[in-house]
């Protein structure tokens, strides 16, 4: 009993503890709503609504001036649901086109805080984003039957040619990563994804602007702040001409049709794209709209890959192409001469290696080899190169080389103004060194010599092998934006890079490949009163062997130099040459003759079969 | 005992019922203001929360009238029962119960949800009540120490396995009743302790005063340690003059830290704190050294146990990855905040700070109706009563609060030599104390966020129920009580 007296003071205790509590409580709101005015003026926030207004989009042009992306207005219909009264909800469907499910689980979603956090009774909310034009018509004439629906006008991407999917690219709704790395973007935004529309995201995009307008304690917006003192006006984007020539780029894909490969062309003086067609293709409009996500999942999933920009993702062995520029090196470094001539039986055939040719007369010098595309002269030229006593080691002559390829823009990066371009591959020595444990000689490497090997090259690179030549020893960075409204192209794309070779001895390739037109493997280029270079290739590979074709025109005062690069599409004079030729004369003259154009169709029509593998 | 008549219209405590009538009123209110979506919304309409929330309401009142007039002796007879049959469905629950946000506390029966952790509050509070003032029970017996235990240990840990921690939680309020029926007051001090370095440590662990590279939680927790010692020698060796002195100490340290670090070269003051520290255990032990007296040795562990909790709790949380931190915090209990760091207790105190003196008025208020707070009809239901009846509103109810807890007390306390209704009134006014201090600190930004809900306020059947069985089985004892002629 008497510890029962002793504990029964314990109750003060727990009276403290009770009323401290209340009391400690009691002191904080009383400093959180009294004293405190931080919080007043957090709660006074939300009765600003800085609404943003959306800038225009740059737009796009061709070469010559044909307007190729624009933006179109789309229309989203918003509901507010305090408003929806007495909604024939049949008629509604009807001039939607929704079904009734489809209405029920919108109203549904709507109404769903956790699918749509910012939900509000008195407040527009989305209810169908981006009606078409044509869809909008139909239902503006309803609109008034329904009330509490209401239409938001916003702009999409209108692609005004059905071409050039992979370089325009698409827009896309901004992804956590890119709020995270530039604060202009928020949820919701739409940003450049692929093509120009990501490389050119900032001149595109221009500058948001801004309306700050009072709403009241129920979200309903009462006005605009001060008049409007403190809006902001949005900067349109700027508007983009493209060096593209779209007719040119519309020949390109459909001489492609069927077929998987690329093209290139470009204006030698200045490094522009012409066309850059890669098969197969999509429609750029396919990605635009409600139906982008399952446009875009069915183009990813397809085995052939047509999101891949083969003319500056696609790394191929370049074949006879590249002995181009394997004669220059040649002949800059002394190793041949214009005279010196090498034999051929139908092939190179020392200590025991064998690499096969052709039947041509042998034996021959430089400009006849270009012309009937011999494989033993370089086979033979690159043995001397690597074995030349001018350099301390083979390593070193290798590295010579490299250099010389480096110089030429192959290896790396050209810097086109697309993403996702790849560098191709030229192998040097610490890669030989590494591979065959130091002991190689130029026996071991011969197959580098005529494009084969370990070397890869991008149809773009290739392209810009032709500009080089055409320019006799010069090129500017290739790209595809002539002009930024307002802006001054980078100095990338305005100033030319030099190659190691002399200019002579461009002249004797260019001679080469006039004679291969004339007289040798591409004589299907050979177009009247046009002096067209040219270079077949074909290049070996597991498969049926790839078919492809660099060359330019004319040969005084070049205009374009192309790139034909056709998957297994076997000889450079199969597909390489005809294409080729079809583009410069089109792009030379303007048109197509009557001959061509059946050859277009014929060219056009003709499937290669590629089976069923992942490509 | 002689069986008597109670006149239950007669002995029945109506000062109670009246302030449970008056609470359950306001909760009511708070529910209109928080559902309330600016129309003509109609809270009678049974679609609505506050409809719904008037059934419960009408079923509780129904079931409170029940209850009391149902004997003692049965609550004395069924208090073992009871209990063992909670904890078995406490433990089926488990198994049974869905899966609703990560946790397995619901019941579904048909269109009816219940939770059965709400109600095994006062079937725990019955057999402790019945297992403390039986036959020859002592604290100071081992046997019935552990029983004691156990009895509140058993439900707690069958709750945490419904991943329900918060109420878990709740159980620890249970140790006021044990304290106040003999268990020893240090235990207490060191769980107070415990949860104030935890919850300032852990919880304000990522501000920084300004120029100064030191942790704000840190620096307050090794201020507390040697001020808590302090109290400790002052309490427990009766010298005021040394826990004087160990304060004193302690503070001029501090404070010759902090000017040294702000105005001469900036460092991290909690060094010099825990060297201020070490200074006091080893002032502490040279002290026991000196008189041998064990509390000083035992004071010294408890500084060094102090820094060591306080580190270990960091370790747990602070150095571990996001994910797993995250893990850890729902496992203890604390909400998961998915649009960021104390989005949730912004927003509620926004809407607090908001309110002002006076309020904005009933059903005036924004920030608890555009979706601004979370749960605003439930867990933070008080936000609500913050903006828009204002200080004064919430002053009023916190005191209403007060009266009523205060009230059960002192009902606890007129039962005479009667241990079981004690501990039972104990018990309920303990428990609502802790869900007063959680909810509302919460709410605050006092206390770590830990959802459970505020008495007769929150929004839903269960909670209400749950508390006013409780209340009623009380009111039920203390109208049998032992009158002194």
């Amino acid at each position: 009993m008497n510890n029962e007296y002793r504990f029964e003071n314990r109750k003060f205790v727990i009276l403290g503890i009770v009323l401290g509590i209340v009391l400690l409580f009691i002191g904080r709101l009383f400093y959180l709503q009294i004293l405190n005015d931080e919080y007043k003026e957090h709660a006074d926030s939300n009765a600003f609504l800085n609404k943003t207004i959306y800038p225009s989009r740059g737009v796009m042009y061709d070469r010559n001036g044909k307007l190729l992306v624009s933006n179109q207005p789309a229309y989203d219909v918003m509901v507010c649901m305090r408003n929806v009264k007495e909604l024939d909800t049949l008629a509604f469907c009807n001039a939607l086109g929704i079904t009734r499910e489809f209405f029920d689980k919108r109203m549904a979603d709507v109404k769903n805080r956790r699918l749509n956090p910012g939900y509000s009774s008195y407040t527009d909310q989305l209810f169908l984003s981006q009606l078409t034009a044509e869809d909008f018509a139909m239902f503006q004439e309803q609109l008034y039957k329904f009330e509490g629906f209401s239409i938001q006008k916003r702009t999409v991407r209108q692609y005004n040619y059905p071409l050039a999917g992979h370089i325009f690219g698409d827009l896309g709704e901004v992804s956590k990563k890119d709020i995270a790395a530039d604060g202009y973007y928020v949820q919701g935004d739409f940003i450049g994804k692929q093509g120009i529309e990501s490389f050119y995201e900032r001149q595109l995009r221009g500058e948001k602007g801004k309306e700050v307008l009072l709403r009241d304690a129920y979200g309903r917006v009462k006005g605009r702040y001060q008049d409007g003192a403190k809006d902001v006006a949005p900067v349109p984007g700027k508007n983009l001409t493209l060096s593209l020539d779209i007719e040119l780029q519309e020949l390109a894909e459909r001489l492609l049709q069927n077929k998987i490969g690329s093209v290139v062309a470009i204006e030698p003086e200045t490094g522009e794209v012409l066309c850059m067609a890669s098969s197969p293709t999509f429609d750029p409009q396919v990605l635009v709209g409600r139906q982008r996500g399952d446009n875009h999942r069915m183009l990813s999933k397809n085995k052939q890959k047509p999101l891949l920009n083969r003319a500056i993702m696609g790394t191929y062995p370049p074949g006879s192409t590249f002995k181009t520029a394997q004669a220059l090196t040649f002949l800059q470094e002394d190793v041949i001469d214009v005279d010196t001539q090498f034999p051929c039986a139908l092939g190179f055939r020392y200590k025991g290696l064998h690499v096969g040719c052709h039947a041509h007369s042998s034996p021959t010098s430089i400009v006849p080899t270009l012309a009937t595309s011999c494989n033993s002269y370089f086979c033979w030229s690159l043995y001397r190169m690597i074995g030349s006593s001018r350099y301390a080691s083979p390593q070193e002559a290798l590295t010579r080389w490299k250099d010389h390829m480096v110089a030429m823009g192959f290896g790396y990066r050209l810097g086109i103004d697309l993403p996702g371009e790849a560098r191709g591959f030229i192998p040097n020595s610490a890669f030989y060194d590494k591979w065959y444990g130091g002991r190689w000689n130029g026996l071991t490497i011969i197959s580098i010599s005529i494009g084969q090997g370990e070397v890869t090259l991008t149809p773009l690179q290739i392209a810009n092998l032709g500009a080089t030549i055409a320019n006799r020893g010069k090129y500017i960075t290739p790209h595809i934006v002539k002009e930024v409204q307002g802006e001054e192209l980078d100095s990338l794309y305005r100033f030319p890079k030099y190659t190691m070779v002399d200019k002579e001895h461009y002249e004797t390739v260019v001679q080469g490949m006039r004679e291969a037109v004339l007289n040798g493997t591409c004589r299907a280029a050979n177009l009247p009163g046009i002096e067209v270079c040219g270079k077949t290739g074909t290049a070996q590979n597991r498969g049926k062997d790839h078919s492809a074709f660099m060359g330019f025109a004319p040969m005084h005062n070049p205009k374009i130099a192309v790139a034909v690069y056709v998957e297994n599409g076997g000889f450079g004079a199969v597909y390489g040459v005809p294409i080729g030729a079809l583009l410069m004369e089109k792009y030379l003259t303007g048109t197509l003759s009557e001959a061509s154009e059946q050859k277009a169709k014929d060219i056009q029509q003709r499937v290669i079969y590629y089976g069923n593998q992942e490509r | 005992m002689a069986i008597r008549n109670v006149n239950l219209w007669r002995s029945v405590d109506w000062f109670t019922i009246i302030l449970y009538f008056i609470l359950v009123a306001c909760g009511w209110l708070s529910i209109c203001g928080a559902s309330y979506d600016f129309g003509e919304t109609d809270f009678f309409s049974f679609d609505s929360n506050p409809g719904k929330q008037l059934v419960w309401i009408g079923c509780a009142s129904l079931l409170g009238i029940v209850l009391l007039n149902i004997e003692k002796k049965y609550y004395e007879l069924l208090a073992y029962p009871v209990y063992v049959a909670f904890v078995i469905l406490l433990a089926v629950t488990i198994f049974v119960a869905p899966d609703i946000k990560g946790s397995h506390s619901w019941l579904v029966l048909g269109p009816i949800r219940i939770q059965p952790a709400e109600f095994s509050k006062f079937a725990t509070a019955l057999a402790l009540a019945r297992l403390l003032s039986s036959y020859g029970f002592s604290m100071a017996k081992r046997a019935d120490v552990l029983k004691m235990l156990a009895v509140v240990l058993v439900p707690m840990l069958l709750i945490v396995l419904q991943n329900e921690t918060g109420s878990a939680l709740v159980y620890l309020s249970f140790f006021f009743v044990l304290y106040r029926e003999g268990m020893t007051g240090s235990l207490l001090a060191i769980g107070v302790c415990a949860v104030i370095y935890f919850v300032i440590g852990v919880g304000q662990g990522e501000n920084f005063f300004e120029l100064m590279p030191v942790n704000v939680g840190q620096f307050v927790v090794f201020l507390l340690v040697p001020l808590f010692t302090a109290l400790m020698v002052g309490v427990y060796s009766k010298r005021a003059k040394r826990a004087w002195g160990i304060a004193l100490f302690n503070l001029t340290g501090t404070l010759a830290a902090y000017l040294f670090s702000r105005y001469v070269i900036p460092f991290d003051i909690c060094i010099a704190q825990l060297v201020l520290c070490a200074c006091t255990v080893l002032y502490l032990l040279y002290v026991y050294m000196l008189e041998r007296y064990a509390s000083y040795l035992l004071i010294a562990l408890f500084a060094l146990g102090s820094v060591g909790f306080y580190y270990s709790c960091n370790m747990l949380i602070g150095k571990l990855q996001p994910h797993q931190r995250i893990r850890i915090e729902v496992l203890l209990g604390l909400k998961d905040d998915p649009a960021g760091v104390g989005y949730n207790i912004n927003q509620s105190k926004i809407a607090i700070g908001s309110g002002g003196l006076w309020g904005k008025g009933f059903l005036n208020g924004t920030q608890t109706k555009l979706n601004y707070v979370p749960e605003q009809h439930t867990d933070f239901i008080f936000c609500t009563i913050g903006e828009e009846q204002g200080f004064m509103g919430c002053a009023f109810i916190l005191l209403l609060y007060a009266t009523f807890i205060i009230r059960i007390i002192l009902l606890a306390e007129r039962q005479g030599s009667n241990k079981f209704t004690r501990v039972y009134g104990y018990s309920l006014a303990a428990i609502l104390t802790f869900h007063l201090f959680i909810n509302v600190g919460m709410v605050i930004g006092l206390a770590p966020v830990i959802g459970i809900p505020l008495p007769f306020f929150s929004y839903g059947g269960s909670s209400l129920w749950g508390f006013t069985i409780l209340l009623a089985i009380l009111l039920r004892l203390d109208a049998e009580r032992e009158t002194r002629f």
